[in-house]
């Protein structure tokens, strides 16, 4: 009921609105994509590299600190400790053996604050093959190390310049390469977004949290899943995987937490479920921030990485059945959250991820319940942001 | 009929323009339309402008954000077009991504088409598939006809879907690539003109993306019913204003 049906829907959201350009390519990953991951040599090449490559499984670790603070039982999952310091690197570790099994031998990938950039720029490496990242001019600009971490990587990172010149026109202009590129490359998308099957294949990489948090809690508490599952949500690929598991079990409640930014109703937020309306963004049926007009408008969030309009169709679905519940966390109540977790925990967030620590902001667990939250990066990334947000 | 199978019929080697609406200015809309009529251009698209443009290349895009910025949006055209069929004759398409006309209101976009007197949409994210089992009713029932686009990647299967689904003229893009002006077709590009004539197709083609000037309308009608000019013109009003129009279109059309 809240996975993807054979049209590409989530109830009414996702499907593939793609000009013709496009069609040759995502019909062909709509065909391939389920049977290339479920042959036996794509199943062992991605666990042995999620294994000894990402450093999976990642801990599912109690944390004690912010459980007695918050009177619950807290479980952080460990996506942070990573390599390259996200949950990221599961999606383009499964695209790129993906992509070498339909014989592309380009890569392209968009990214805002440069998690994904690097991700892809990794496994291009890894892989021995060409990379190029488009990027945003202001984001360029706003997230020098990571521009540094791609380049050493030996991919490109070309500008977008075009629209704002961030997130989205930086997704613009990978879609719009792969229009001039038809044959030989493979988009890398970064979230749960895009056309079908692109949300879904996210999601499927993405699973692997949920699957872990499954045999974890089991070790841990006794039975294979929590109360509540939390997740930040941009895009929406950290969130799929963690609940991906649990989305037919009612008795877990999901929760997710997308950015506020200067607050919902300032002009300047990023809180996509509850700010968008219906419409098509980057080739799939969603909720997304939009004028009267349909022209779609900027985001904003002091996390780059939560900076966009949309939200992936099945956020969207949740939303809309209320199998989920949102809520958002203003830039304020995140850094709050994240330096909390620093001092309780010893443990430096990733700005995104911090809007999910946010979520006791907004509400209350019984002494009891079990809480796992998805702690979807780390903050090394995001040092300048907290140098200057709390005057360091 | 409708005026586009009108046109299709009468004549061959039809010169169309694309142009986006609101730009430079945003009164310019129904000056450029009359300015091309009297210059000889056999039909029109009227390109409503959209913040993200995937199919479009630097130009068209820099021309959209122009135009929204100078205040267009779909109410907007559709006002400056209430009068339009007073004074002009040629059949009218209005070209949009999807998203504006959704937030419109899909049967009161059409409706309010038909009232203008607007003859077909080509909605470059709007695949055949979805057109067919949501829409084309709506179209129909408003008369509208919905152009679809083919690229030399589509397969022969999918070229005869498109084909049976159209009601006018498939739009035929050049290449492999996003809208902007070339100087010059190559080979390959010669190859599958050739080759989706020899379909045999009920639905005739029109070629479009990357002509620029006579050399590449003359070879892309060589072997198709028409060109569409779009990025070019675009430069061309753009640097010389409506004055540019008219020698712009004897240049191709001599
Ligand atoms: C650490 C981290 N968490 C979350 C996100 C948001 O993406 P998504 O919603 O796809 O998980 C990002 C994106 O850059 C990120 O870097």
């Amino acid at each position: 009921m809240y996975h993807v049906n054979k049209q590409g829907y989530y109830g009414e959201f996702g499907g593939a609105y793609i000009p013709e350009m496009l069609y040759p390519n995502v019909e062909k990953l709509r065909q391939e994509y389920l049977k290339i991951m479920g042959e036996e040599s794509f199943i062992k090449q991605f666990n042995q590299l999620l294994k000894d490559y990402v450093g999976r499984p990642s801990p599912l670790y109690f944390a004690k600190g912010l459980s007695k603070k918050h009177g619950t039982k807290v479980y952080l999952k460990r996506e942070d400790l990573n390599h390259t310091g996200a949950h990221k690197i599961n999606n383009t570790i499964g695209q790129i053996l993906l992509a070498k099994r339909l014989g592309k031998t380009r890569i392209i990938a968009e990214t805002g604050a440069g998690q994904h950039g690097v991700a892809t720029a990794t496994v291009c490496a890894l892989a021995d093959i060409q990379c190029v990242v488009y990027m945003g001019e202001i984001d360029i600009q706003r997230q020098a190390p990571n521009v540094a971490r791609m380049k050493m990587l030996g991919a490109e990172v070309r500008p977008a310049l075009s629209g704002s010149r961030t997130l989205k026109d930086a997704t613009n202009e990978a879609i719009r390469d792969w229009i001039n590129n038809p044959v030989d490359t493979h988009y890398i998308i970064g979230s749960a977004i895009g056309p079908h099957p692109y949300p879904d294949m996210v999601t499927r990489f993405q699973s692997v949290i949920s699957e872990e948090i499954k045999w974890q809690l089991q070790e841990k508490e006794g039975r294979d899943y929590p109360d509540y599952v939390v997740a930040c949500i941009g895009g929406g690929s950290n969130a799929a995987g963690t609940y991906y598991h649990f989305l037919d079990n009612e008795k877990v409640n999901i929760i997710a937490v997308e950015a506020a930014g200067k607050g919902i109703q300032s002009g300047e937020s990023a809180a996509t479920s509850q700010l968008g309306k219906e419409g098509i963004i980057h080739g799939c049926k969603t909720l997304l921030m939009q004028t009267q007009d349909g022209q779609i408008t900027e985001p904003y969030s002091i996390s780059a990485g939560l900076d966009y309009p949309g939200v992936g169709p099945m956020h969207a679905h949740l939303y809309r059945s209320k199998r989920g519940t949102f809520y958002s966390a203003t830039d304020e109540q995140a850094m709050k959250a994240g330096l909390e977790l620093c001092k309780t925990e010893g443990i430096i967030p990733a700005i995104e991820s911090s809007h999910a620590l946010a979520i006791f902001e907004h509400t209350t667990f019984k002494e009891d319940d079990i809480v796992v939250i998805s702690l979807s990066g780390r903050g090394d990334k995001d040092l300048d942001t907290y140098i200057r947000y709390f005057d360091l | 009929m409708n005026r586009i199978n009108r046109k299709l019929e009468a004549s061959n080697k039809l010169l169309s323009i694309y142009f986006t609406a609101g730009y430079p200015d945003l009164e310019n809309t129904v000056p450029i339309i009359e300015q091309l009529e009297k210059s000889g251009v056999d039909m029109l698209e009227i390109g409503l402008p959209f913040s993200d443009p995937l199919a479009d290349g630097p130009t068209i895009q820099a021309s959209s954000t122009k135009a929204l910025k100078n205040g267009m949006s779909s109410e907007k055209l559709f006002e400056q077009l209430k009068n339009i069929r007073k004074t002009v004759e040629i059949p009218l398409i209005i070209m949009g991504y999807f998203n504006p006309i959704l937030q419109y209101g899909v049967e009161k976009f059409c409706q309010k088409c038909q009232e203008i007197g607007i003859d077909g949409l080509i909605i470059p994210d709007l695949p055949v598939d979805v057109y067919h089992q949501e829409y084309q009713e709506v179209f129909e029932k408003y008369n509208l006809i919905n152009i679809f686009l083919i690229t030399p990647q589509t397969s022969k299967e999918r070229i005869e879907l498109i084909d049976s689904v159209s009601k006018g003229f498939i739009y035929m893009v050049s290449s492999a690539s996003v809208t902007g002006a070339k100087n010059t077709f190559g080979d390959a590009q010669t190859d599958y003109f050739k080759k989706v004539e020899a379909m045999n197709l009920k639905a005739p083609q029109i070629v479009g993306f990357g002509i620029s000037n006579k050399e590449t309308f003359e070879s892309a009608t060589e072997y198709t019913k028409g060109a569409i000019i779009g990025s070019a013109f675009i430069k061309v009003v753009t640097e010389k204003g409506i004055s540019g129009i008219d020698p712009f279109v004897k240049s191709i059309l001599s």
